[in-house]
């Protein structure tokens, strides 16, 4: 093709010939500091031989600007000063590539998110900041080298941790695709939180009429392996190449050999409590979590089984699949992409002392009134309360329960579900029970979505639920358990009393309370509400930074079924990119030794987290540090600690940075 | 090139004295919490030069000392939190180094408040400005580096 052609050689051994441009970002960095001034001075620093400003250097113009003068052969060196690299590093990388430069002849200084943003009070420390790092840029670009890329197999398959509605979605379409799926639930069963709900607003579909057909779309996809009750362990390797340990629990159920008919359940002599109905109802030591479970086999609890032996029974288990020394297993896998799809935790309102939950019989979470209202739920769809088992005739919400919270207990953002959940309740209720009192308290009604706003309209004007703006003082209960409301009426501004027979708390969404299990395990960060933080919040929303790892569903943040599900696909979508590409490109970031200064301690060997490193017999220099550049990530550890400086990490050498050092002008 | 010398001298007799401090930043927890912070517009003093480096562990203990030699009034290096590192323990190794470096630095007779060894995530940017805020103060207390200026 034509590149070869116009590629320019540079061996990294020339005078360097600098060209600095510098991004007016609209008024981010020109509306703060001078960038012709910064221009005058980038001209007078040594080896600068072209200094250009521009409006949006990121643009087809822009970048044309850059092209223009490499393809001139006026710059062997690219240095831009505007935004983060984070952002548009592999922008102007491409650009030099096109242009016939080598990529790596490239170095980018901030001046926008750590000059003029940070200090748009202060514009002449913000001039300081730019020309500094302009300056310390353009000298590591002096030191630079060119480089080639590496290129890495990136394996077709994919794990996806969580088996709610985002990872069964992500699943389906990857496996769709082609590309092998392990999907990972720590449960017994796949369906995750909406398997829980009755119906889904805004448009009263029975959540599991349109769920169980996937669940068992799932498990009959043959390019998806389904790992329920099973966790992810150990993750190592990197993108294209996860190496991924997976512990599979023990069911003490034969899984090949269980039928799922059940009878062992009428024997069972253990009688706890049901997760699934939020302790609601009852379940035995051997269970299935709900009737309409995948896979639809038996797990003994162990925590809880008394080991009776009468399930065991022949007569009891015909297929004799009870075996109470089952063991855990280790299954050691090979991905390419990794999606974390984790869900969510419902908001503990305990806490919350003045509402009463856990004191007061009558006051109930969303959730766990949404299993009152589902028709397999423990009353069958025809709510009573708690304490009497009495329809309840009078009903208030509270919204915001731990969401939307600046003050002690609970969290920040807003849930996004609860004012439609609520709402959604309440109207369901009042289907079945026209004359009932129905009351929704709420600070702001957040009907964003598509037909949610004339739902919520709808459930005022038609189904003639109560909704008081306002926020409870408190509750306290009379002698029949009813609760006694006292709030305050913003809209009226008076005080009002009220007395019901249910109190539902809205409780909003938190991040997974073993969140920060994953975290270290994939080595990806969360954002300061607890949930997975993406790689842009508004670019690259399915990404993590780490490289092969996306997020999906509401582990990145709270969100409803819709968005759960379409994030899902996008997930799916961005790591069937990278397998369909087959290889991807990496940076050359690795560790190099000199082995003539190299005396063989083995301080490095001890530092490498990924054993990259080995000690070797050199013909001529003895013991010396040898590095598995396939091994490598290049962070560096080997060389901070080297005392004969023998190791250098390519990208960030010790002379670059010794460069930026020297560079800031004191 | 003397002439911009000459002209930041003057400035700089011209104005209070402000220390120059120089951070090395992770890039997968520290950067792109100073971005974060950027991006909220949350200020902070403007004494701070940012180097981006891949990880914390990187730091060779030279380069701290080679800053303070250059004349830098502080060194900042900032990695992700402790078990959050993405190359899983480089920021650990780092903290053992840097725990061992203290101790140095006060035998060369540099107060060790100049050298700061913090952990900042990706989604920390107020935590960022904070500690560096606390960091600028503290490098002001002590006065401009000036152990390893020429006497001539």
């Amino acid at each position: 093709m034509t590149e070869a052609k116009k590629e320019i050689k540079v061996t990294g051994n020339e005078r360097p010939k600098i060209g600095v441009y510098i991004c007016h970002c609209g008024v981010n960095i020109g509306g703060v500091v001078s960038v012709p001034d910064l221009v005058e001075y980038a001209k007078t620093l040594p080896n600068v031989e072209v200094a250009q400003e521009y409006k949006f250097f990121c643009s087809d113009v822009g970048q044309k600007i850059i092209k223009g003068d490499i393809e001139a052969g006026l710059v062997n060196r690219v240095v831009v000063a505007a935004c983060s690299p984070r952002m548009h590093e592999p922008t102007f990388r491409i650009t030099c590539k096109e242009a016939g430069l080598n990529q790596f002849l490239f170095e980018m200084a901030n001046i926008r998110e750590h000059s003029t943003w940070v200090h748009m009070r202060d514009p002449e420390g913000a001039y300081e900041i730019a020309k500094d790092h302009i300056r310390m840029a353009i000298a590591k670009a002096r030191e630079l080298k060119p480089l080639e890329v590496q290129k890495v197999k990136v394996e077709p398959s994919c794990l996806i941790i969580g088996g709610g509605v985002a990872g069964m979605n992500a699943a389906l379409d990857l496996a769709t695709e082609g590309y092998k799926v392990y999907l990972v639930e720590k449960t017994p069963t796949i369906g995750g939180h909406m398997a829980q709900l009755d119906k889904t607003f805004p448009t009263m579909d029975c959540s599991s009429c349109i769920l169980t057909p996937k669940m068992s779309e799932v498990s009959r996809e043959k390019n998806i392996e389904l790992l329920t009750y099973s966790e992810v362990v150990e993750v190592s390797g990197f993108i294209g190449n996860f190496e991924v340990t997976i512990l599979k629990k023990p069911h003490y159920v034969d899984q090949e050999k269980c039928t799922g008919c059940g009878v062992c359940v009428d024997y069972c002599p253990v009688v706890v409590g049901n997760e699934f109905d939020l302790g609601l109802a009852t379940r035995k030591a051997i269970y299935i979590p709900f009737p309409q479970a995948v896979p639809g086999q038996y797990t003994i609890d162990m925590d809880n089984c008394i080991k009776c032996g009468i399930c065991a029974r022949i007569d009891v288990c015909e297929p004799e699949a009870i075996n109470y020394d089952d063991k855990p297993e280790y299954l050691k896998i090979k991905v390419g992409t990794i999606i974390v799809a984790t869900g969510w935790d419902l908001y503990d309102p305990t806490e919350l002392k003045q509402y009463g939950y856990g004191r007061y019989p009558n006051v109930i979470t969303g959730l766990q009134m949404e299993r009152l209202l589902s028709s397999f739920g423990p009353v069958i769809g025809k709510p009573v309360r708690p304490s009497d088992l009495k329809e309840p005739h009078s009903i208030a919400f509270l919204q915001c329960v731990g969401s939307r919270n600046f003050r002690e207990g609970g969290n920040k953002y807003c849930s996004r579900v609860c004012c439609m959940y609520a709402t959604k309740q309440a109207r369901q209720y009042k289907e079945k029970h026209p004359d009932a009192d129905i009351y929704i308290f709420y600070m702001d009604i957040r009907a964003f979505g598509k037909g949610y706003e004339e739902f919520y309209e709808s459930a005022g004007q038609n189904y003639g639920i109560n909704f008081m703006r306002g926020r409870i003082a408190e509750v306290i209960e009379d002698d029949n358990h009813n609760i006694i409301i006292r709030a305050e009426d913003t809209l009226l501004q008076q005080p009002i009393e009220l007395t019901v027979d249910l109190f539902i708390l809205s409780c909003g969404l938190e991040p997974r309370a073993d969140a920060d299990i994953i975290t270290s395990l994939l080595r990806i960060q969360r954002s300061a509400d607890g949930f997975f933080l993406e790689a842009h919040p508004k670019l690259r929303p399915v990404d993590t930074l780490t490289e092969g790892i996306f997020i999906a569903g509401v582990a990145q943040g709270p969100k409803d079924i819709p968005d759960a599900v379409a994030q899902a696909k996008g997930a799916a979508s961005s790591a069937a990119t990278l397998m369909a590409q087959g290889e991807v490109e990496i940076e050359p970031f690795f560790a190099v030794v000199r082995p003539e200064r190299c005396i063989g301690c083995g301080m490095c060997v001890e530092n490498c987290a990924y054993g990259a490193i080995e000690l070797v017999e050199d013909r001529r220099f003895g013991t010396v540090a040898k590095i598995n550049e396939a091994l490598c990530k290049g962070c560096g550890a080997c060389s901070g600690n080297c005392r004969c400086s023998a190791i250098d990490i390519i990208g960030f050498t010790g002379e670059q940075i010794f460069s930026i050092i020297m560079g800031g002008e004191l | 090139m003397s002439k911009v010398q000459t002209q930041s001298e003057q400035s700089k007799d011209k104005k209070q004295w402000e220390p120059k401090i120089i951070a090395f930043l992770c890039n997968w927890c520290s950067y792109a919490g100073a971005d974060l912070a950027g991006v909220s517009r949350i200020q902070y003093p403007s004494n701070i030069r940012i180097v981006r480096v891949p990880c914390s562990g990187r730091i060779n203990p030279f380069f701290i000392i080679k800053s303070l030699l250059r004349g830098w009034d502080g060194v900042v290096v900032s990695g992700c939190h402790p078990g959050d590192c993405h190359y899983i323990s480089g920021n650990l190794v780092a903290r053992r180094r840097f725990a061992i470096l203290q101790d140095l630095l006060t035998l060369f007779g540099i107060d060790p408040d100049r050298v700061t060894f913090m952990w900042s995530s990706a989604s920390e940017g107020d935590r960022f400005a904070t500690l560096i805020k606390k960091v600028t103060n503290n490098v002001k207390k002590l006065g401009p580096n000036k152990k390893f200026e020429p006497e001539w």
